[in-house]
């Protein structure tokens, strides 16, 4: 089946299952920043934004994104580097699997979000799994990226 | 020093992190068959029939693998150095299954649903036979998992196949039994530590192709590519220098890399197809059909004096090696290896036990290697110790600890170059505020706050057997690339390494081109393992610098028209002493490749260490338990470590951070569980809890540097010591807390809760 959407700024049409979820579509798409550690919408690296809203594209049907926009990192590399090097900063994207699915999380937090606090970012990135870094260090290199001081 | 000891961000640490396509499946070529597999619905069965016709005659099937079409040479997939210790059990597909999710068939198609739906078509006929589940009760069942006649090893482990016993070791100083009975106190307890996935972010992954040569491509997401290069062969018949194996980034491995989980059915289908093909495992495959940590009983008994002198330590375990014997007996070994020279003020050590097969997913390598198991019973009995003798935890290790300069029974009268656990004990102790805390504070009517220590000890490397290569080569631009078979699985080693290189080159990190682990183009290294890679690769790295930076000399002083006593090198260019003549190293690199000189200049080295330098950690946990449900909540946890000279602050870390909230999982909510018929249960992330940052609570890492007269730059290892600590330390802090002891991991509400109700 065909399915039009607008996938980081330009329209595009694609063949997929209809059965399909749609992080395996946008792979195919050569959309490689996106990475899948599980298929039970539990890890967050799949993260991708879905009409600016992040979500888990392991668990959202590819048909369903017809007409929609979707933003994944490589849409959002200027922003994205910028948060990354904050990252790096603190040593904390260890593996990077799960970098680009946390970096979309973040980066749509710092939107939704009017005021930061060390609980607000941690309740909003629980969803993020990372087995290399215990955490800390991201919350550091947030923090720094945010300008929290607490 | 410059470089050396500052927190360079790791080299490939933007690209990765913002989604660049380096890893094996972004790599892969586009239009490989896809391999899926077939796998056994029994933990135990014999095939009698398997019918693959309906499979084989679907269209866009590229072929149907069984057990017929397989080599009969049995191997193990374990990465180790040859001879492997491990034994030689497995077959590439096998007419016996021993596990529920044990290969069956394989299938490669032009896609994953044609595959999914082949696997379908398969017709197999079991005959079931009753399987050993249980590993307490695996030695000497009336079901044999290995009865073939084939399964050798390399070398005695005391393997005894009749009796299902993979491994057995023994190692004993001093008589044991003796000096217990005259100690004036015994602590005596048995431990249980359950399986434990390794749950990396990247599942298992490899594709395989035939180059221009016809020889075997094979790219893998592997901590040990040379190693596999060798599995393969024997598993299929073929040359090694027909092999070559390329890891490319890989997001994460935690030692389950470290064992050859998915190469082989990527490149046999390449070889019975002559086609590209990828295997890529999802997150359930990973859970049942790879490894996990050895699930282990621990039983440990010490003896000390009435002043708390701790004279006898003998420990003995049983691990569960599962279907396989992957890492067997070198994981049983290391229970006793890092955990009997802690105290050596001991007049008798023993370590014994055995690794059974059952009919269970392999157990394999992970983070720790069976010193994460031995520390937690070690440091849980040291802490029951402690409370008999009515002593200060804190104080009963600092009077028993080795300290550097000393020697430990089980040795071999070898002095330890480095230490400062001592000044670890008491930074932790200060961190974690345990004069104030210990050993408990009511917060509230039904909420307890409390806190717990532990210690622990690992290897840098495996002394005498690990060795590895180096090459740096001056480019012909002034540039150098450096060549390593080690492999950075995030941690950052293809960084630091670079940073030890730099330093002696006196070189900035841009002008070292880094290329690692392709087993055509680098030099041999074991792989990234053992916690080995910062001591032995480095120390090899360093070495190979230092004969590149002597030929450098030797080459400028020759342009220059002087002895090479009479010339300095400041990384820039080679000068005179007296100032007079001075060449830069560009047009050194120059002329030595393509002008007068003739002679690219090169530096090797090899090296494999003759000791395994502990690093050290003293681990401390504050936790709050809920009385009336159970409840723990981490609320602290401090880390002091002696890792010798830190070479890169940040990255050194973010390991030991990682590291203890992977021991943090294990303590507090990872299992891997089966149900009666041996299905693993426990098989997504639904199921398998790992930590995520809501369960945490603060984590403290503090270094408390000591200097290793054998390290690269004075450094020892920091990649598995980290991880052992949290579940000893965490139970203390529970038991401290409540006064319930929970001698089996996981540390759940409901063990904590009906130990309350004295059930």
């Amino acid at each position: 089946m065909q399915v039009e959407f607008i996938l980081n700024g330009q329209r595009i049409e694609l063949a997929v299952e209809k059965n399909e979820f749609l992080a395996e579509a946008l792979r195919k798409a050569g959309m490689l920043g996106v990475r899948q550690g599980c298929n039970t919408s539990s890890c967050g690296l799949c993260t991708v934004w879905i009409d600016g809203k992040p979500t888990l594209s392991c668990s959202f049907l590819a048909l369903r994104a017809a007409g929609k926009s979707i933003t994944t990192i490589e849409g959002v590399q200027t922003e994205a580097k910028e948060f990354a090097a904050f990252l790096t900063a603190q040593g904390a994207e260890q593996c990077g699997f799960c970098s680009p699915g946390f970096i979309m999380t973040v980066l749509a937090m710092k939107r939704e979000l009017t005021t930061y606090s060390e609980e607000a970012i941690i309740h909003y990135l629980a969803g993020n799994l990372c087995r290399c870094t215990g955490y800390m260090g991201q919350l550091r290199a947030v923090k720094a990226y945010l300008g929290v001081t607490e | 020093m410059k470089i050396v000891g500052t927190s360079v961000p790791k080299i490939d640490g933007l690209a990765i992190a913002t989604g660049a396509p380096v890893y094996t499946d972004d790599l892969a070529l586009q239009h490989a068959l896809v391999i899926k597999i077939l796998r056994s619905p029994h933990a135990f069965a014999k095939i009698t029939a398997i019918d693959t016709s309906k499979a084989e005659g679907l269209s866009g099937v590229a072929c149907v693998l069984t057990y017929q079409d397989v080599p009969k040479v049995r191997f193990t997939l374990a990465g180790q150095s040859h001879p492997e210790p491990s034994p030689f059990d497995r077959l590439i597909l096998e007419q016996i299954v021993r596990y529920v999710g044990d290969e069956v068939a394989i299938v490669a198609a032009v896609d994953e649903a044609t595959a999914v739906k082949a696997l379908r078509l398969i017709k197999v006929e079991y005959d079931v036979l009753e399987p050993v589940l249980d590993f307490v009760t695996a030695e000497g069942h009336a079901s044999v998992i290995h009865p073939e006649a084939d399964l050798r090893c390399n070398f005695d482990i005391g393997l005894h196949q009749d009796k299902n016993i993979a491994a057995s070791h023994k190692v004993e100083v001093g008589d044991v039994e003796r000096e217990l009975a005259q100690c004036d106190v015994v602590a005596e307890e048995i431990f249980f530590t359950q399986a434990q996935a390794h749950a990396m972010m990247e599942t298992y992954r490899s594709f395989s192709y035939l180059d221009h040569t016809g020889r075997l491509v094979v790219v893998s997401s592997t901590q040990i590519p040379f190693h596999v290069r060798r599995q393969l062969a024997l598993a299929l018949q073929l040359p090694a220098s027909k092999i070559r194996v390329i890891k490319p980034r890989i997001g994460g491995g935690f030692g389950g890399k470290q064992t050859g989980a998915v190469e082989i059915f990527a490149a046999i289908v390449t070889l019975k197809t002559g086609k590209p093909a990828k295997i890529v495992y999802d997150r359930k495959e990973t859970f049942i059909s790879t490894s996990s940590r050895h699930a282990a009983r621990v039983k440990v008994r010490l003896g000390a004096d009435r002043q708390g002198n701790i004279l006898a330590i003998d420990i003995q375990a049983l691990t569960d090696t599962g279907a396989y014997g992957e890492h067997a007996p070198t994981v049983l070994g290391c229970i006793g290896e890092y955990t009997l020279p802690l105290y050596n003020k001991t007049k008798a050590v023993r370590f014994m036990g055995k690794a059974v097969y059952t009919n269970k997913m392999s157990a394999g390598a992970f983070r720790g290697y069976g010193a994460t198991q031995g520390t937690f019973a070690l440091e849980s009995t040291v802490n029951i110790l402690a409370e008999q003798l009515n002593m200060d935890p804190t104080e009963i290790r600092l009077k028993n600890i080795i300290r550097a300069g000393e020697t430990h029974l089980t040795g071999h009268g070898e002095a330890l170059g480095s230490s400062t656990l001592d000044k670890c004990i008491a930074k932790g102790k200060q961190l974690i505020g345990w004069d104030d805390k210990y050993p408990r504070t009511v917060v509230g009517t039904n909420k307890v706050r409390a806190v717990g220590m532990a210690l622990t000890m690992q290897g840098s490397g495996i002394a005498g057997i690990d060795t590895a290569s180096a090459e740096i080569r001056l480019n012909d631009d002034g540039n150098y690339t450096l060549l390593l078979g080690s492999t950075d699985m995030g941690t950052g080693s293809d960084t630091i390494l670079a940073q030890m290189a730099a330093e002696v080159l006196e070189a900035a990190i841009g002008d070292i081109i880094v290329t690692t682990a392709d087993t055509d183009i680098v030099p041999y290294d074991p792989g990234s393992y053992a916690s080995s890679t910062t001591y032995v690769t480095g120390t090899a790295v360093i070495n190979a610098a230092k004969v590149l930076r002597q030929a450098i000399l030797q080459q400028g002083a020759e342009f220059l028209h002087h002895a090479v006593e009479d010339v300095e090198f400041d990384g820039k260019s080679v000068t005179t002493l007296d100032g007079a003549k001075t060449i830069s190293l560009p047009k050194i690199a120059e002329l030595s490749v393509l002008g007068n000189g003739k002679l690219q200049l090169v530096g090797t080295a090899t090296f494999g260490g003759e000791v395994s330098p502990p690093p050290y950690i003293a681990g401390f946990a504050e936790v709050e338990v809920d009385t009336l449900t159970g409840k723990v909540e981490l609320i602290d946890y401090v880390a002091a470590v002696d890792c010798g000279t830190v070479i890169n602050p940040n990255l050194a870390r973010i390991q030991a951070e990682g590291g203890i909230v992977q021991g943090i999982g294990m303590a507090m909510f990872e299992d891997v569980k089966y149900d009666p018929a041996g299905r693993m249960q426990s098989d997504s992330f639904m199921q398998y809890k790992i930590p995520c940052r809501k369960d945490v609570g603060r984590i403290r890492v503090e270094f408390a540097t000591s200097y290793e007269p054998t390290g690269p730059f004075g450094a020892k290892s920091i990649g598995e010591v980290v991880a052992n600590t949290p579940a000893p330390a965490i139970l203390h802090a529970v038991y401290n807390a409540v006064g319930v002891r929970v001698q089996n991991l996981p540390l759940t509400p409901e063990k904590v809760f009906l130990g309350l109700q004295n059930l």
